[in-house]
């Protein structure tokens, strides 16, 4: 398990490459990567700064991947965050899942990306045409990590 | 002492990113302390009042009625807004 917060972008295919490492038991390897848009709310977006808890995002992000090992049957798993200033087009995350069989893999990967979006300190700023502001926190985010609430979890 | 920390939005809202801060007497939650913060008085007044605003008390994030100790690491940050 690997959780890595960055400044420079990360190529999706060695990363893939180096998490299945050849390891025969993996049947399953799936990954979801989230990109700078350029519009946001109706504006223009030309530039986005990322800012994070260094400490505790790391856990934060350790804590979700432990879960998702917890909670499926999964071989290894991956997530990559940038952060810093990034432009429309970006890669701004990596997640990557290993497992047996693609349910698993499916799953936790939605799963890890669904905590992340509501439980790991980052914060996006965005430049417009208007000026900087911050992104507010959308409660389809919430609604979605919702979903994977368990009984007494 | 606390450490106490505040990211994106609300530390411009109160123009500081970080402080050292004895714990002050008789506060032992962050409810507490953030009526304590408060009568600073200008923009502090207002942190209590912040609908959204999100506690991490030594880097896991907890409710506003959590209990705080003398060594803690607070910080206080809008909802939040990666991925």
């Amino acid at each position: 398990m690997q959780v890595r917060i960055q400044e420079a972008d990360f190529d999706v295919g060695s990363e893939l490459a180096a998490l299945r490492r050849a390891d025969p038991r993996i049947g399953a390897l799936a990954s979801f990567v989230g990109l700078v848009r350029d519009v946001s709310g109706g504006a223009g977006v030309s530039e986005m700064r990322l800012e994070h808890y260094p400490g505790m995002t790391e856990k934060a992000l350790a804590a979700i991947v432990g879960e998702a090992l917890q909670r499926w049957s999964l071989i290894d798993a991956l997530v990559i965050h940038r952060v810093g200033r990034l432009l429309p087009t970006d890669q701004i995350v990596l997640v990557a899942v290993a497992a047996a069989h693609r349910a698993d893999a499916f799953a936790a990967c939605e799963f890890i990306m669904d905590y992340l979006k509501t439980r790991a300190p980052f914060w996006k700023r965005e430049l417009t045409a208007q000026g900087s502001r911050w992104v507010e926190a959308r409660d389809d985010d919430d609604r979605a990590a919702e979903r994977w609430r368990q009984p007494g979890g | 002492m606390l450490t106490i920390l505040y990211f994106a939005s609300v530390r411009e809202r109160v123009g500081r990113a970080a402080e050292e801060l004895a714990l002050p007497a008789g506060v032992a939650d962050v409810a507490g302390l953030l009526r304590h913060l408060g009568e600073r008085g200008g923009a502090w007044e207002g942190l209590a009042r912040i609908g959204n605003l999100r506690c991490a008390v030594n880097q896991q994030m907890v409710a506003l009625d959590s209990p705080i100790a003398d060594g803690d690491e607070l910080a206080f940050f809008p909802p939040v807004t990666g991925g």
